[in-house]
């Protein structure tokens, strides 16, 4: 029972860092149908330069600030530089891009922080454990729950009660009207696709201290995300939420029973959800 | 005329391709082989890609699985080389993986579609990687035989004999590729690129067609990975991995979507520069992404295209 407690933890605290990452790709994919194959490498040099920051200053806050900040800058810049004037509507000249820029984030990481795994300190206040029941779970990890809720909170609010939710989802219906009634497009998808790097590179921070930092953890963690995406269906949020705490929990359970084959279970999860709904369990295609 | 010009050019890349060897030292010779097999696995993606419209980011898993079909045979089953089994194994385990997965894939299309195939091969490399008692893990299956062809005085342990070995190949898969987007079926292809729902209306089964597609894509992809592993003598998970896929892409790209010999001048090109900076710099990545992006910014249309308006401006 202990062991079913524990992993369950385990898989929504990985669930909630994998909705971080998978509620950009999302809204990038399903809003501005943009593929975005650096999402993994935001998220790994967003950790690793919150990594950095951390070993300078020992402030946790001022790491998760650093790495979402400057992750959030390079989306603008890979957005308005590479992605919006000529590729904003082909997807392999898209894709290829931003590959581009996996391999070369990828050999920059490797070349300033090395090959060897790095992991962030814990922030000193979240370092000790409590007892639910009979298990132990360490404080940090109920935290990044509660951030994730606090996340999760803070996009649906956003996406359904403010005004600027508002445009963004007129924006995705008809672009065009959108535009012919005075909105800025061009602002609101640069919005959108920089708050996605940002979600990135704040997960990178946050998942240092537990899942670490290493070479290929990129690749890795953009194919988790992407899994998630599929099960969910592109552009939906409940559907990033939903697919995130189940890619989480099979991870967890995965991992822990059937170490060799655990990929697959994952791999299955994906076939049983297309061969039942194509377009992903919220996808609206 | 046209026809006649075309064939003249095949003969003489062919007669080039002959007589490479004779002019070129052994080790551009060995590159060049790894040029011939990596244009029969970009020439398969430019079926998928160029002649039914598929946007394919996971085809490195029909080279991959060939590939590692024939190592496991080769390695832990016969303990040596048996030619025609393991060309068999090879080329239908990459068109069993084709037909499983597009059983489950082809009802999606588009971006959608791209981001399936990419998990899907992922999927493969994770279990080729974590499969340590099968597949050796991420140290790969070394010590791959070639295959023992002495019967046609053939001596596959040397690079001349084993670059016509591969070429013998190339030509055979290419004109067989040739053939299939030429006939009937291929010109159905293009007409599924180019509107789905009036290939529908006329009559056709669209999915089957896509998926006959797919699978034929898979199996020569599967022929790539089985020249490959006897190149190699080696196998790794990186076989699978979505850096080849999207490499493959990038060499179709490069080549020019949709002309089939064009991806093999992709290949060509990326095979080599892939050489010489990986020479010079342990960065070579960095240069590899750098030259991807400009490629795409400079030459979205791929060469062979840029070389066949210049020929049709002059």
């Amino acid at each position: 029972m202990a062991f079913v407690l524990t992993q369950t933890i385990n898989g929504i605290v990985f669930g909630m860092l994998l909705f971080l990452l998978a509620a950009g790709l999302t809204l990038m994919l399903g809003t501005m149908r943009i593929v975005n194959l650096a999402h993994g490498s935001f998220y790994l040099l967003g950790g690793y330069i919150g990594y950095t920051v951390a070993q300078r200053t020992h402030n946790f806050l001022l790491a998760c600030l650093a790495g979402l900040l400057s992750i959030a800058i390079l989306g603008v810049l890979t957005y308005k530089t590479v992605l919006e004037k000529r590729f904003a509507k082909e997807t392999l000249a898209q894709v290829l891009l931003t590959f581009g820029m996996l391999l070369i984030i990828s050999d920059v990481c490797r070349w300033i922080w090395g090959g060897n795994p790095l992991a962030i300190p814990k922030p000193e206040m979240l370092q000790g454990t409590i007892y639910l029941g009979s298990i132990v779970v360490p404080l940090y990890r109920l935290a990044v729950i509660i951030i994730g809720v606090v996340i999760l909170l803070f996009l649906w609010w956003f996406q359904e009660k403010t005004k600027y939710g508002a445009i963004v989802r007129a924006g995705v219906d008809d672009a065009e009207m959108a535009q012919g009634i005075g909105i800025n497009i061009s602002l609101v998808k640069t919005l959108v696709f920089s708050m996605g790097a940002l979600l990135a590179g704040l997960a990178g921070v946050i998942g240092g201290p537990f899942v670490g930092l290493s070479v290929g953890l990129d690749i890795e963690i953009l194919l988790l995300a992407i899994v998630v995406v599929i099960i969910g269906g592109m552009g939906s949020l409940r559907g990033a939420l939903v697919g995130a705490l189940l890619i989480g929990l099979i991870d967890s359970f995965g991992k822990s029973l059937l170490p060799e084959l655990s990929i697959f279970t994952l791999f299955a999860a994906m076939v049983v959800v297309l061969a039942l709904k194509p377009s992903g369990l919220f996808g609206t295609r | 005329m046209k026809d006649r010009k075309s064939i003249l050019r095949i003969a003489t890349v062919l007669v080039l391709l002959c007589l490479a060897p004779l002019f070129l030292p052994s080790y551009y010779t060995g590159l060049l082989t790894l040029i011939l097999i990596y244009a029969i696995f970009a020439m398969s993606l430019d079926i998928l890609q160029g002649y039914t419209g598929l946007a394919s980011l996971g085809h490195a898993a029909f080279l991959g699985t060939a590939a590692y079909i024939v190592a496991i045979i080769n390695v832990k089953v016969f303990h040596g080389p048996h030619f025609a089994i393991e060309l068999l194994a090879g080329v239908l385990s990459a068109g069993i993986v084709a037909a499983i997965v597009g059983l489950i894939v082809l009802r999606n299309t588009g971006t959608y579609l791209l981001m399936i195939l990419l998990a899907s091969s992922m999927m493969l490399w994770g279990i080729a990687f974590k499969w340590r008692s099968l597949t050796g893990g991420d140290d790969g299956l070394p010590g791959i035989a070639r295959p023992n062809l002495a019967f046609m005085h053939w001596n596959l342990h040397n690079t001349t004999d084993f670059y016509f070995f591969v070429l013998l190949f190339f030509v055979i898969a290419a004109l067989l590729m040739y053939l299939v987007v030429r006939s009937s079926f291929g010109h159905t292809l293009l007409g599924i690129r180019e509107s789905e729902t009036r290939m529908t209306a006329l009559g056709y089964n669209v999915w089957l067609q896509k998926y006959i597609a797919f699978i034929v894509s898979g199996i020569f992809a599967g022929l790539a990975g089985v020249m490959l592993v006897y190149y190699n003598g080696f196998v790794s998970p990186s076989e699978l991995h979505l850096v080849t896929s999207a490499e493959v892409l990038m060499m179709v790209i490069l080549g020019g979507v949709g002309t089939l010999f064009g991806p093999a001048i992709g290949a060509g090109i990326i095979i080599l520069i892939k050489n010489f900076v990986s020479a010079y710099t342990e960065h070579w990545m960095i240069i590899l992404g750098a030259l991807y992006m400009a490629t795409i910014m400079l030459a979205p249309r791929g060469v062979y295209r840029l070389f066949k308006r210049s020929e049709k401006r002059g």
